[in-house]
């Protein structure tokens, strides 16, 4: 979508990424809720814009709160968030791990639309409550629950593992397994900068070799070790998505915000198989139609935050957006291209597979991610932006390539 | 009769008991995992849990179903597999439902012993007792007329004089799992005088299946595990009773008990493992042993007397720890027992002065947990015990006294013709007692 209207994103935060990998992390704890984290992530915020008041409407991405917290109706926790948002319009929005894309997007539409100015956007995911093999049951609800039956224990990490046996099969084995776990070593290196990050701790020597352990089938899933996995995460995301009035009314200067070059949501056939296996085609799509919209190419790209669920999407995605031809994303990334020093770095703070995947909150995630590293407030994670790459790409994905969000930024 | 056969009408006796409940489980699971096999669904499975309280047989299942949900939820990947023709079981949830209910449903509960008159498998692990055991078998043995098979858990008793004094006819093969048998790794089978080929071959078949290790040992009291323990417990205790001449018994106690812990890299010193084995049940298993014995007096008046003052240790059914030597509170030991006040004395009192009196651990020792797990741990064993023999200190020099007399234990079993091997020695105290390293080593020539 080419705007008719300039629209800005300012004002992000990001919870600590809960789960695995955190040392203040303990299963068996009492740990913040759905609404804490949106409160703690609203407000602060809120504290950014010049308060409630100043806000004209509230989204709320999530993705199974129905399940893992046997909670629905996030919306009308706007209301919890700050009292100043009662009476206001909020409404939650879903499309499984793109759930925090789609929020953003609908914000976009109605500051777009002239309905709000200001529309304060959260994304937010509590998965800790169960243990990893019944969260698999729950997330599978982003695939088509007639192919459930046949389908892997572990649900999507089965179907992507089925996606990297194929593109093996294609490309070689330890060829692809080498950016594979490349992948892997970035995603830590940049967690270790981002102390909201869950690997922010990681002190693995050798993040190659653990990269590169044998995927064990028996207990998990043919092609992916769990290294190869994004975490399983609580967090919140939030950010303000503001007018050029907005801006004026909560009186941030255009500089500390960026800009919304363009914008896109693409999905594709749910009860489907992918048809090329090896290829995220959807997210192609997506990608293309953002990047014409923006007016711009790959090659204007300073960073990139991509949707690594898995570290073979991270290969695909690399694919994708066009910065390798199918079949060279693996050595795109072995020779450091993606890497926070590399041609075009990709996931500055550490991506799915290091920062964490709150699902719902991914998208929003990305979003203050490259308001941050863009108006240069990401601290220890910051990259250099260069005048002749000022922008930035966000894509988020649910599914197995089902929905696909991208959002080009660049600092306004 | 076949594995499968076999494996159909099975009863555990002592099924509520620390080590029944594990053999029920592991055999439970095992039996289901065969009912579910395609060419065994038309088959019935039937496991009797026999015990003399009810209430104890309540708790059990209770226990069971726990650790079956965790095991299953451990396999769903191999389970999706099994439950492929159920069209109705689609999510993990429905699959590990329908898992555990068919391990339940395996199992009867029951307290009346008469249940294994029909079995063709009998699991016994009662109390360690060679009258009542003999007692039990023998009715058995009467009234069954499939002649089933019994294996016995005994950790002391010869299964020559089971055998013997019950008329088993060779039937009897002692199957010794470790405490506790879900994660304890190790099973020592030992055979008696007259075990029958087939009885032994289906344990190891059996045991595999379970994914444990089996080691075998031959038939004399406390076979190799106990065989080793008793003496280390024994020597421990003796070693604290002559510190005692010279500080008080708590101090003795303390010193003692950290130089088998932290001075031999083990994962606990020797009167903490007493407690978890319980008092009064090491004391059995060394006046079960200890006829069998030339030249040797198994025997401690220290656990006779703790025994009379009812300080006892052993486990409570939550599986935490009953104060016994050392008391125990969340994080761990916290004070010892003095026998002659009657009361635990706390930590603070005598630690420092102990630890002033050891001397400090080389510069090179690391945790037993850390030491346990790293795949470099012979190099890393090997430069520690290079520093602590250059070390003089009372600690260091009680370490390498009580390291040689555990080698020349295990050596022992050896030459008496305990193990078959001294490997065997090292893989018993390595998966049964999670020692780091075997007892015959050469860290200390």
């Amino acid at each position: 979508m080419k705007l008719r209207k300039k629209v800005y994103m300012v004002a992000g935060y990001n919870t600590v990424s809960m789960g695995t990998g955190r040392k203040e992390f303990n299963p068996k704890k009492e740990r913040p809720g759905l609404e804490q984290l949106m409160k703690e992530a609203g407000q602060a915020v809120l504290v950014q814009i010049g308060g409630a008041k100043n806000v004209d409407e509230t989204v709320v991405g999530n993705f199974m709160a129905a399940r893992f917290n046997r909670q629905a109706h996030l919306g009308a926790f706007a209301a919890y968030i700050d009292e100043g948002l009662r009476y206001k319009p909020s409404i939650s929005v879903e499309g499984a791990c793109g759930s925090g894309g789609l929020a953003l997007a609908s914000a976009i539409r109605s500051v777009l639309a002239e309905t709000a100015d200001v529309v304060l956007a959260l994304g937010v995911e509590v998965q800790n409550t169960v243990k990893a093999i019944y969260g698999a049951d729950i997330l599978a609800g982003a695939g088509y629950y007639a192919m459930r039956k046949n389908g892997h224990a572990f649900y999507f990490p089965g179907e992507f593992s089925d996606r990297a046996g194929a593109y093996y099969e294609k490309y070689g084995r330890e060829y692809t397994r080498k950016g594979m776990a490349t992948w892997f070593k970035n995603a830590i290196e940049n967690a270790r900068l981002c102390p909201t990050a869950q690997e922010y701790e990681n002190k693995v020597d050798d993040l190659i070799s653990l990269g590169l352990t044998e995927p064990n089938p028996k207990g998990f899933t043919d092609h992916l070790n769990v290294f190869d996995c994004s975490k399983v995460s609580d967090g919140c995301s939030a950010i303000a998505v503001v007018s050029e009035e907005g801006l004026k009314r909560i009186g941030i200067p255009k500089s500390e915000a960026v800009e919304i070059c363009s914008f896109a949501v693409a999905v594709d056939n749910l009860t489907e198989f992918p048809a090329e296996p090896t290829e995220m085609r959807c997210t192609e799509e997506s990608v293309k139609q953002v990047l014409t919209d923006a007016g711009i190419t790959k090659d204007h790209l300073g960073t990139v935050e991509t949707h690594d669920c898995f570290t073979i999407a991270g290969v695909m995605a690399v694919e994708a957006i066009g910065f390798a031809v199918k079949g060279k994303g693996p050595e795109f990334i072995a020779n450091g291209n993606t890497a926070r020093s590399g041609s075009i770095p990709f996931n500055t703070t550490g991506g799915l597979v290091g920062w964490g995947h709150p699902t719902g909150a991914t998208g929003v995630h990305q979003a203050v991610t490259l308001w941050e590293q863009l108006t240069g407030k990401a601290g220890a994670a910051q990259i250099e932006i260069k005048a002749d790459k000022p922008y930035g790409l966000s894509v988020n994905m649910g599914g197995n390539d089902k929905t696909v969000v991208s959002i080009v930024y660049k600092k306004a | 009769m076949n594995y499968t056969e076999r494996l159909q009408n099975v009863a555990v006796l002592g099924a509520a008991g620390k080590m029944g409940s594990g053999i029920l489980l592991l055999t439970a699971q095992e039996m289901a995992d065969l009912s579910l096999m395609p060419e065994n669904k038309d088959k019935t499975f039937v496991l009797y849990a026999v015990d003399i309280s009810a209430k104890a047989l309540a708790d059990l299942m209770i226990y069971i179903k726990g650790q079956v949900v965790k095991a299953a939820e451990k396999k769903a990947v191999q389970l999706r597999k099994v439950y492929a023709d159920r069209a109705d079981l689609v999510e993990n949830y429905d699959i590990i439902d329908q898992y555990v209910f068919d391990v339940m449903n395996i199992i009867r509960p029951v307290t009346r012993m008469e249940v294994a008159y029909d079995c063709s498998l009998i699991f016994e692990a009662i109390k360690e007792d060679p009258a009542l055991k003999v007692k039990i078998f023998s009715s058995i043995e009467k009234n069954n007329p499939n002649k089933p098979w019994y294996y016995t858990n005994t950790s002391s008793i010869p299964i020559s004089q089971l055998d013997e004094e019950a008329s088993l006819g060779g039937r009897i093969l002692g199957v010794h799992f470790y405490n506790p048998p879900a994660v304890q790794k190790l099973v020592e089978v030992i055979r008696g005088k007259n075990t029958l080929n087939e009885v032994n071959d289906f344990a190891y078949e059996y045991i595999k299946k379970l994914k444990k290790i089996a080691v075998p040992s031959n038939d004399f009291a406390g076979f190799i595990g106990n065989g080793h323990f008793m003496r280390d417990a024994l020597y421990g205790i003796n070693e604290a009773m002559n510190l005692n001449k010279s500080m008080t018994w708590v101090e003795a106690v303390y010193c003692i008990n950290k130089v088998s812990q932290d001075y031999l890299v083990r994962p606990m010193g020797i009167f903490q493992l007493i407690d978890y084995v319980g008092i009064d049940v090491c004391s059995y298993i060394m006046s079960v042993m200890n006829p069998h014995l030339k030249d040797e007096d198994l025997h401690s008046d220290v656990l006779d007397k703790m025994i009379s003052l009812g300080v006892l240790g052993g486990q409570f059914a939550s599986g935490s720890q009953k104060d016994g030597f050392l008391k125990y509170e969340k994080g761990g030991p916290s004070a010892i027992y003095d026998m002659e006040k009657k009361t635990y004395v706390p930590f603070a009192e005598f630690q420092a002065k102990c630890e002033a009196w050891l001397g400090s651990l080389p510069a090179s020792w690391k945790p037993w947990k850390t030491v346990s797990f790293d795949k470099k741990k012979d190099a890393i064993l090997t430069s520690y015990y290079n520093d602590l023999k250059l070390i003089e200190s009372n600690g260091a020099n009680l370490a390498k006294k009580y390291h040689l007399n555990s080698k020349a234990i295990g050596q022992k079993l050896y030459d008496d013709k305990v193990a078959n091997s001294l490997e065997d020695v090292n893989t018993v105290l390595m998966t049964g007692f999670f020692h780091a390293y075997g007892p015959v080593n050469e860290y200390l020539k």
